[in-house]
């Protein structure tokens, strides 16, 4: 039963969602992809009137620029280290948690804090424990002060062990890219856990309790029961939590803004960490809208790609 | 099987009078063999339970540790900072960073201006989500499902591709620098209003019908029994919602980086730039610690509406 008074009571209950998401979602969509199809198109020079040839010029230019390509490097290296070991890290607190019983709420509350944190604030805070402070650092005339709580830690157990002591380099002028991608890694991975956790944690909780009780009758062993019941019955949340994963993985850029600060490198080596959204924030103050709208569009279709693939690979895995 | 269970009981108890002594000896050797086993599986259960505790112990002390040596930093003066070898514990505490950093970041100005932001966004952001969300549960229209499905499909965008247009759009308007452009373009989040129609949904349609019969108005209706009936999730998406604005970065950075009209995460990187070097660190770690508290202030009192609202949405404000 539709009568007309409930029509333009929706419409109108609707408006004010309606106009901001046609100025700020549907017309970006259009104006986005119009822009990456116009040849070289900068806002600047288009409001001075200037007109563009339709072309894929912004693509293949971006395609084939370098800065590009290390962004586009950075950003797969950081997806493909990050999520994996976050996510087993993240199956293996959820499952001990769940098979214990005193201490599990002051856990789970304590797993869950770095969720509730501010990326760029507690990437300060990374920055500082492994920061060597000291001047001149990498000249005949270094100076070290501190060589920061990590470095520490690293020398402490290596005087312990080997004798030697070991001081590495972790994102000072002069620092190895390996290093670099190591602290990024260390810090996205705790950044990470928190949801991967909740969400891991709640699937357990939901698993009906016959099946383990079952497995226990037939005196079947710890891992067999983890392997063909745990993670058969989490996989719809472990196929969450990855593609979640890929997704955030793939914007990942205020987390190397927390620990690099605007330089997204080390002092010495500006934009070495820089990401795809990176690339496309450079691009667009710039004022290159078509190259930053072709990059847009290039990581929307690696993300789509990416989840489909997911998708497609837990079809054949997930068991619902 | 009780029966058959009870025979191999007798013959392990009894075994001398139906068989011979080589017999016996097995048997007896496979009662203690039982016990042994029984022991060997409870000490490698306690193993076990040690493992697990140790192992989550650890990483419970990994999580807490950068909190732990925030804190620890900000109280310590600069000279016990720069000792090679940490303390672990300030020997002399210095509150005084905290007043350093709240002046040396212009705090005061931030937080009025993050504030702000958040909650007049946030009102304006629950009226218009509980208007949608209304008109999707419970009104019939022409095109609703069409347009319902339209607007889930836009979440699977990236944010990124609405910025680039959106950057254009609030410099025509002429919005730069000002807190409108910090509030408008993010009111409306498709995401809760899909959570607050699920939520709607599930309040019985009958209900409508009567207060419709009794000849209660709509908005009268959506405030008495409506949002009474779903305060969760709209306490869920109040909290994400301020979080959101505490911790937005890029936005904020790119149009409204003046004095004035600085938000809280930007207006930090942008007070302490240097993150490598011979960096001023307690007074950092104190001014990371004011920004950080808040957050933890809200994460001990409503723990249970941001677990409960992140494990249905999967972002992060």
């Amino acid at each position: 039963m539709v009568d007309s008074k409930q029509q333009w009571k929706a419409w109108l209950y609707l408006s004010p969602a309606i106009v901001l998401l046609l100025v700020f979602t549907v017309w970006p969509i259009i104006n986005t992809v119009r822009m990456a199809f116009l040849d070289n198109y900068s806002g600047l020079q288009a409001a001075g009137g200037e007109t563009f040839s339709f072309g894929i010029e912004n693509f293949t230019r971006v395609v084939k620029a370098r800065r590009f390509i290390d962004c586009l490097r950075n950003t797969m290296l950081l997806c493909v280290l990050t999520v994996p070991i976050s996510t087993m890290l993240a199956l293996l607190i959820a499952v001990t948690l769940n098979s214990i019983k005193p201490l599990q709420k002051t856990l789970q509350t304590i797993f869950f804090l770095p969720y509730v944190t501010n990326s760029i604030a507690i990437g300060m805070v990374f920055a500082a424990m492994f920061n060597i402070v000291g001047s001149f650092y990498g000249t005949d005339r270094q100076l070290v002060t501190t060589a920061g709580i990590i470095n520490n830690v690293i020398n402490f157990f290596s005087t312990t062990f080997t004798g030697k002591e070991a001081m590495v380099n972790w994102i000072n002028i002069g620092s190895a890219y390996r290093e670099n991608i190591i602290v990024m890694t260390v810090y996205i991975v705790w950044n990470a856990l928190p949801f991967k956790i909740l969400i891991l944690l709640g699937g357990l909780q939901s698993i009906n309790k016959q099946y383990y009780d079952a497995a226990r009758v037939d005196g079947t062993s710890r891992t067999r029961v983890f392997w063909r019941i745990t993670v058969p019955l989490l996989s719809p949340m472990l196929a969450y939590v990855i593609i979640t994963g890929f997704i955030g993985g793939f914007k990942e850029y205020t987390s190397i803004v927390g620990i690099f600060g605007e330089n997204m490198g080390p002092a010495n080596d500006r934009d070495r960490l820089n990401t795809m959204v990176g690339y496309i924030y450079d691009a667009l103050e710039n004022n290159n809208q078509g190259r930053a709208s072709a990059a847009a569009l290039i990581l929307f279709g690696i993300i789509l790609v990416v989840t489909l693939l997911n998708l497609y690979v837990s079809k054949k895995r997930v068991h619902y | 099987m009780s029966d058959e269970n009870k025979e191999i009981r007798n013959d392990i108890k009894a075994p001398k009078s139906t068989a011979d002594s080589s017999y016996a000896a097995k048997a007896v050797m496979s009662e203690k063999d039982l016990k042994k086993t029984a022991a060997a599986q409870t000490v490698m259960q306690i193993l076990v339970k040690f493992l697990v505790y140790a192992f989550l112990i650890i990483m419970a002390i990994i999580v807490l540790f950068p909190f732990y040596w925030m804190i620890n930093s900000s109280l310590k003066t600069l000279s016990e900072y720069r000792e090679v070898v940490p303390t672990f514990w300030p020997r002399k505490i210095m509150f005084s960073n905290y007043l350093e950093a709240y002046n040396a970041a212009n705090l005061g100005r931030l937080f009025f201006n993050t504030v702000i932001v958040g909650v007049v966004s946030t009102l304006l952001s629950l009226v218009i989500t509980v208007l949608s969300a209304f008109a999707f549960a419970r009104l019939e229209f022409k095109g609703k499902n069409l347009l319902f499905a339209g607007l889930l499909a836009t979440m699977m965008i990236p944010g990124e591709l609405f910025t680039i247009t959106n950057y254009t759009t609030v410099t025509n308007l002429g919005w730069r620098n000002t807190y409108t452009v910090l509030i408008v373009p993010f009111l409306v989040s498709v995401f809760y209003i899909y959570l607050l129609r699920q939520n709607f949904l599930q309040i019985p349609n009958e209900l409508y019908l009567a207060a419709k019969v009794d000849g209660t108005s709509d908005i009268k209706y959506l405030w008495r029994v409506m949002i009474p009936l779903s305060l969760p999730t709209l306490i869920s998406i109040t909290i994400l919602k301020m979080m959101g604005a505490w911790n937005s970065y890029i936005w904020p950075r790119l149009v409204a980086n003046d004095e004035a009209h600085r938000l809280i995460t930007n207006g930090l990187r942008n007070a302490f730039k240097d993150t490598t070097g011979d960096v001023n660190y307690p007074v950092q770690m104190a001014a990371v610690a004011l920004v950080s508290f808040p957050l933890f202030l809200v994460f001990v009192f409503l723990r249970k509406y941001i677990m409960k609202g992140v494990s249905r949405s999967g972002i992060k404000g």
